[in-house]
């Protein structure tokens, strides 16, 4: 594809494409414009660059979302869900691949089916499972919710992995005298590792951005960004200087993460969905 | 021979899925069966005992005008989404596989909205059908831009279908171009050598050879507009007079709103066999589809 030559039909499908990419963009033209705006200058022209600047909008958004909390409550929730979700689904996955008894059959069916149940038929019970087990008001437990949720389709992404990792690396070493244990953590796991890219990266903006879960879990004195980004919202409803400031701190982080792994996130995206 | 302790095959079998299985156990199998009961009941959630109703919950439901015109707009909203994200998410895709400069620039930008959430997404936009609309109509004088778009009915539907394409496309985008890249050059050359113009290049060879992308462009896509609850809680809360509430948020009104625990979770059970037969139909109806190169 890249030996065709660049003719004057192609020239015009690079100023359409960069007119639509123009028109995708235009929605973060006026989140982020008027975020440095007062609030009389939003009220007058909203479409308009801001004049003067204020970066007042943030310090007060800053400090009423307590925003330096949230993000450690985001970032602590999503770190040790990526990291727990590829230890126990590396290893379940593998054992059911590799050891594919009737029973183990069985248990990824039972993973693979619950792929279709909406979150909305599993969260009622939820509560009071959560409330039984003390696992309501604390992040340990919203982790643990977490690897259940997030259980299902890592199962069956790194199950499909392990399926084309030869046999015969593993059978050398267990002749060495290699545990099975061993002969994972050394040798299999690390062979996994396109898969868990994938993984880590399907799963970080999943529970990054996820806000129900979360808001019925933790109580109001632990917030992740998307629940103080709604308390804040809710809060402050037409008060806009304030709640786009608050908006743009919101979506920042996980922008810097797409733009800085962008290659990675796409690849590891598509390769996500053309096995799932 | 006798093997013994972290050796033992049962000991294994625990070990490596043992975590899993709990997690999974706990937190999605026991509350779906316990749902199912629940279905069956009247329950507030705060008291431990639930008075067993028959089927009483599913006759309400069944007379539940709010509920009903849930599931209306849900399936209205569905189709309209997952036609124009697909085609938009195509047509970029077509666009981005021409040998065109800008084209790794372009694929940045049209898949970072998908990266927001869909909650900050409703917000965002919500600011923006608000305020920046009513700008844009007073400097061009479109009359478009000038609709209360999210206090009306028809606006507001289509003020969702719009976000959720917005933020959606990228994601599809990127599972075509997988796709158009590896159709053969060869085909598509023979073909045009026999005379076939772009457009039958594109029906009869390019599309029947992407089909496996479609069904998972198509199920995704399905499934997030069937399933949408975030960007219609930030965007319109499911308003005006309930128009754009969608059944997962019909579901969290019932159950963190007005404390029917019973009722909700019976919603929730419809909604689970609803959300399960259109999958598997579609991608069983995709499937039958697929050519092989």
């Amino acid at each position: 594809m890249e030996t065709k030559p660049y003719k004057g039909s192609t020239l015009l499908l690079e100023i359409i494409g960069v007119l639509l990419a123009l028109l995708f963009l235009v929605p973060f033209y006026f989140l982020v414009s008027n975020s440095f705006k007062k609030y009389g200058d939003i009220l007058l022209d909203s479409a308009a660059l801001p004049n003067p600047w204020t970066v007042a909008n943030f310090t007060r958004a800053w400090d009423i979302m307590n925003f330096p909390a949230s993000f450690m409550n985001s970032l602590v929730i999503t770190v040790s869900t990526i990291v727990g979700l590829a230890i126990i689904c590396s290893m379940g996955a593998y054992r059911m691949v590799r050891h594919s008894s009737k029973y183990n059959n069985i248990l990824f069916m039972l993973f693979v089916m619950a792929m279709v149940i909406p979150f909305q038929s599993i969260m009622i019970p939820l509560i009071k499972v959560a409330s039984w087990l003390n696992l309501t008001g604390s992040i340990p437990g919203l982790w643990f919710a977490y690897l259940g949720f997030g259980s299902s389709m890592t199962i069956f992404l790194y199950h499909g992995f392990v399926k084309s990792i030869p046999l015969e690396i593993e059978e050398a070493a267990t002749v060495d005298g290699c545990s099975p244990y061993g002969v994972f953590w050394r040798i299999v796991f690390p062979l996994l590792k396109p898969m868990t890219v994938t993984i880590i990266i399907l799963n970080s903006l999943w529970v990054w951005n996820d806000f129900l879960l979360p808001n019925m879990m933790l109580g109001e004195a632990q917030r992740t960004i998307p629940m103080s980004t709604y308390a804040f919202f809710g809060q402050y409803t037409k008060q806009w200087d304030l709640a786009l400031a608050g908006l743009v701190m919101g979506v920042l982080p996980i922008l810097a993460f797409f733009l800085t792994l962008q290659r990675h996130i796409i690849e590891g995206i598509t390769a996500g969905s053309v096995k799932g | 021979m006798k093997s013994s302790g972290w050796s033992k095959s049962w000991v294994q079998q625990l070990v490596f899925t043992g975590p899993v299985t709990l997690a999974f156990a706990i937190i999605i199998a026991l509350p779906f069966f316990m749902g199912m009961y629940y279905s069956f009941t009247e329950w507030n959630g705060v008291s431990d005992n639930a008075t067993f109703v028959g089927l009483d919950n599913f006759v309400k439901i069944f007379n539940d005008q709010t509920f009903i015109n849930s599931f209306t707009f849900t399936t209205k909203f569905t189709i309209a989404a997952v036609i124009l994200s697909n085609l938009v998410g195509f047509m970029l895709a077509l666009l981005l596989t021409q040998p065109v400069k800008s084209k790794n620039l372009l694929r940045t930008i049209f898949f970072m909205p998908n990266v927001i959430g869909g909650l900050l997404l409703g917000f965002i936009w919500q600011f923006i059908f608000v305020k920046g609309f009513a700008a844009v109509g007073e400097k061009t004088g479109w009359s478009l831009f000038n609709l209360p778009w999210l206090g009306d009915e028809t606006t507001a539907f289509w003020g969702v279908v719009i976000v959720t394409v917005w933020s959606t496309s990228g994601y599809l985008m990127v599972i075509y171009i997988s796709a158009l890249i590896n159709v053969p050059r060869d085909l598509i050359e023979a073909a045009s050598i026999d005379g076939a113009t772009a457009m039958q290049r594109l029906r009869h060879i390019t599309v029947p050879l992407i089909m496996p992308a479609v069904t998972i462009a198509l199920f995704l896509a399905l499934s997030w507009s069937f399933k949408s609850f975030d960007i219609i809680l930030s965007l319109t809360k499911g308003g005006p007079y309930n128009s754009t509430q969608s059944v997962a948020l019909n579901i969290y009104n019932e159950a963190f709103q007005n404390n029917n625990m019973g009722l909700g979770t019976a919603k929730a059970l419809i909604f689970f066999i609803v959300v399960a037969l259109i999958t598997s139909l579609q991608v069983w109806v995709t499937k039958r589809k697929e050519v092989q190169a």
